[in-house]
């Protein structure tokens, strides 16, 4: 499906003021949307952690949290290059770029924390995921009362109707692919824990 | 209040990712016990006191204390415990007198001033009563913090090398403070590397080696011998 | 009642210390001091500041003060351990972080006692014009970034790198406080006064501490145990 949508992408209709760099919204705006979803998905499996100390939890979050920081990347990098060709500028102060910038901050502060933090520091940094998810619609609304700039999130409705359905084909496909490749992080966290249990128990 | 009389360890095992500091440790003290954790440096003594005092939580096995445990009994559980850490937990700033107060007023006990005076003479200090322990030296820090962690009179005490940097008078001093706690009905758990210092004043040894326990053998020689042999043998066996 | 009275215990204690060795509040103070000469060679040209250069200069200078308030604050329960003796003790855990809370923003409020009329003055800002507008930013303004910091600080007293790590993960939980705290006195310090404005982010900040320390009382207990 995911290697479908480019030719889905291509036959959309050509929208002229924009040129070739119009196509990078069907890559940018799921990519956003599907890293929110990271962070709520990383924020709630936080929160079961600290209050049930489910390790697995614990491994959703670690997953989640990794996928919304190269998500975010990815928006970072695709944002600009759309606001260039349409604002004429690289970067613009505007709520849901800027919004975008202090999530992936957070969640990278989230993975330095578990990376530098020593032992004990998931517990920590779980904290920190949970602070985060709640953060968002502050950041959001303070970022939105500062700025305004973006298009409107009426944006997708008004689509053309020949944009909106490759439109949401990227939408279903990056999300289908985030929710794959959290499941196969998760598994791939859940092995590991399996060893260190395996050498744990070599060491008798 | 909720009181105690024994407290049972049963498998506590407690794994830092892929380092073990206790595999499957099973311990079970009763009122008027004083038994020393012997073990050389980084064999798991700490760890265990932590989880004891419930600020770390086993990755498995259960800590209880006659019926209580920690998950459920929460603070009215932790106001019978006594710990005295390594970095011996009072403030440098303030006087022996304003630590035990606050202290005190921490744990709700009553007769503050009465109990500070009485502690301040068990330590030796009530002539520096209020002068900043930043001063004090070493050993007196140390009298001061065990008074401290004994000031609310806990079911359990907990004391990581309360040894260290104590001269013979304080040691002396410390070994019948020992001997009153036994006398109060406590249950003492004492973690040392010094066997010397606490031979006689304890009823039983135990010995932590690389994160698992071994009681000492029983029997014939100075605790110190039998502690040597068992440690010679747990290199042997590492080095196989 | 018993809750209060140990919130006060921990603050008297921190305060009391603080009264014998003055060492958190003049290092904080004179780095606050130094933050808004560093930052006015960056915003003053010609002698005249940039617009709303007075209102970021003021905010940031609390931040970054702040955050050295808070990580010194906690080195001295990590010295000798402290923490861990307030951990064991029967106390309500939540009080704990609330006695330390209060005693935070107590400090950063004699911080803002001289950093506000130095400001003011440095810079023209006629900051006392709307002054109880002005306190409540300040107030709720510190109270949101001690709430997050002092959370985040205890936590990371048994964590390594600790002293990068606090500001790391405490600036972008905290911007939405920095942007209220900068447009909200930004709104009073401008040429035509925008009270309305300034209310509106008042509100936000009274929202954010509401949220927050409610956040922070129910997340201390279990991230503070291993």
């Amino acid at each position: 499906m995911f290697a479908y949508a480019p030719f889905m992408i291509v036959r959309a209709p050509y929208e002229t003021t924009m040129g070739p760099i119009s196509r990078i919204f069907y890559f940018h705006a799921p990519s956003g949307m599907t890293m929110f979803l990271s962070a709520f998905v990383c924020g709630i499996a936080s929160a079961i952690y600290l209050f049930s100390r489910r390790d697995g939890a614990d491994r959703v979050a670690v997953a989640a949290a990794e996928l919304t920081a190269i998500l975010g990347i990815i928006v970072l990098v695709t944002g600009p290059l759309w606001a260039r060709k349409a604002w004429g500028v690289w970067w613009e102060w505007e709520p849901r770029l800027t919004s975008s910038l202090v999530l992936w901050l957070i969640f990278v502060a989230y993975l330095l924390l578990r990376r530098y933090g020593g032992p004990g520091s998931d517990r920590l940094a779980a904290g920190v995921a949970v602070f985060g998810m709640v953060n968002v619609p502050f950041v959001y609304w303070s970022v939105n009362l500062w700025r305004t700039m973006h298009p409107k999130t009426t944006v997708v409705p008004t689509l053309p109707p020949g944009m909106r359905g490759p439109f949401w084909y990227s939408f279903v496909a990056f999300t289908l692919l985030y929710i794959i490749t959290l499941h196969l992080r998760t598994r791939l966290e859940k092995r590991r824990a399996e060893l260190e249990v395996l050498y744990l128990a070599l060491e008798e | 209040m909720l009181d105690f009389t024994s407290l049972t360890l049963t498998d506590v095992t407690r794994n830092f990712g892929r380092r073990r500091a206790l595999h499957r440790v099973s311990l079970r003290a009763a009122a008027g016990e004083i038994i020393a954790l012997l073990g050389p440096n980084g064999a798991g003594k700490s760890t265990l006191l932590s989880i004891v005092a419930t600020l770390l939580v086993p990755t498995s096995g259960t800590v209880r204390y006659g019926d209580h445990d920690a998950a459920h009994a929460g603070a009215p559980l932790r106001a019978r415990l006594g710990l005295l850490g390594h970095d011996l937990y009072i403030y440098p700033e303030l006087s022996p007198a304003e630590n035990l107060r606050f202290f005190a007023k921490v744990y709700g006990l009553d007769g503050v001033e009465r109990r500070i005076s009485a502690a301040l003479e068990h330590a030796g200090l009530s002539h520096r009563r209020d002068d900043p322990v930043s001063g004090f030296s070493r050993g007196m820090r140390q009298r001061l913090a065990l008074e401290r962690a004994l000031l609310h009179a806990p079911r359990l005490v907990l004391l990581d090398e309360p040894f260290t940097g104590l001269d013979d008078t304080a040691t002396h001093a410390l070994r019948q403070r020992l001997a009153m706690l036994r006398e109060t009905g406590s249950i003492v758990l004492v973690t040392t590397h010094d066997v010397e210092t606490i031979e006689g004043v304890i009823d039983r040894a135990v010995m932590l080696h690389n994160g698992a326990l071994a009681e000492l053998p029983a029997g014939t020689g100075s605790l110190r011998d039998r502690y040597r042999a068992v440690i010679a043998r747990g290199a042997e066996s590492s080095a196989r | 009642m018993n809750f209060v009275r140990t919130v006060w215990l921990v603050t008297r204690k921190d305060l009391l210390i603080e009264a014998r060795s003055k060492e958190i509040l003049f290092t904080t103070l004179f780095f606050a001091i130094s933050c808004v000469l560093v930052f006015a060679f960056g915003f003053v040209r010609e002698g005249r500041a940039l617009e709303d250069a007075a209102a970021a200069i003021l905010w940031i200078a609390i931040a970054f003060s702040g955050t050295l308030a808070l990580g010194r604050a906690f080195e001295r329960e990590r010295q000798s351990e402290t923490l861990r003796a307030l951990m064991i003790a029967p106390m309500p855990r939540p009080a704990l972080y609330l006695g330390k809370l209060l005693g935070v923003v107590l400090l950063l409020a004699a911080v803002e006692v001289v950093i506000v009329p130095l400001v003011s003055l440095m810079f023209e800002a006629p900051l006392f014009e709307h002054g109880w507008l002005t306190l409540g930013l300040l107030a709720t303004g510190t109270i949101g970034f001690a709430a997050v910091g002092t959370l985040f600080a205890a936590m990371l007293v048994r964590a390594r790198s600790r002293d990068v790590l606090l500001p790391v993960l405490l600036y972008p939980i905290t911007i939405p406080v920095i942007i209220a705290g900068v447009r909200g006195t930004a709104a009073l310090l401008q040429a035509d006064v925008d009270v309305s404005m300034a209310r509106l982010w008042l509100s936000m900040l009274v929202f954010f501490d509401a949220v927050f320390v409610t956040l922070a009382l129910w997340t201390f207990e279990p991230v503070m145990t291993e």
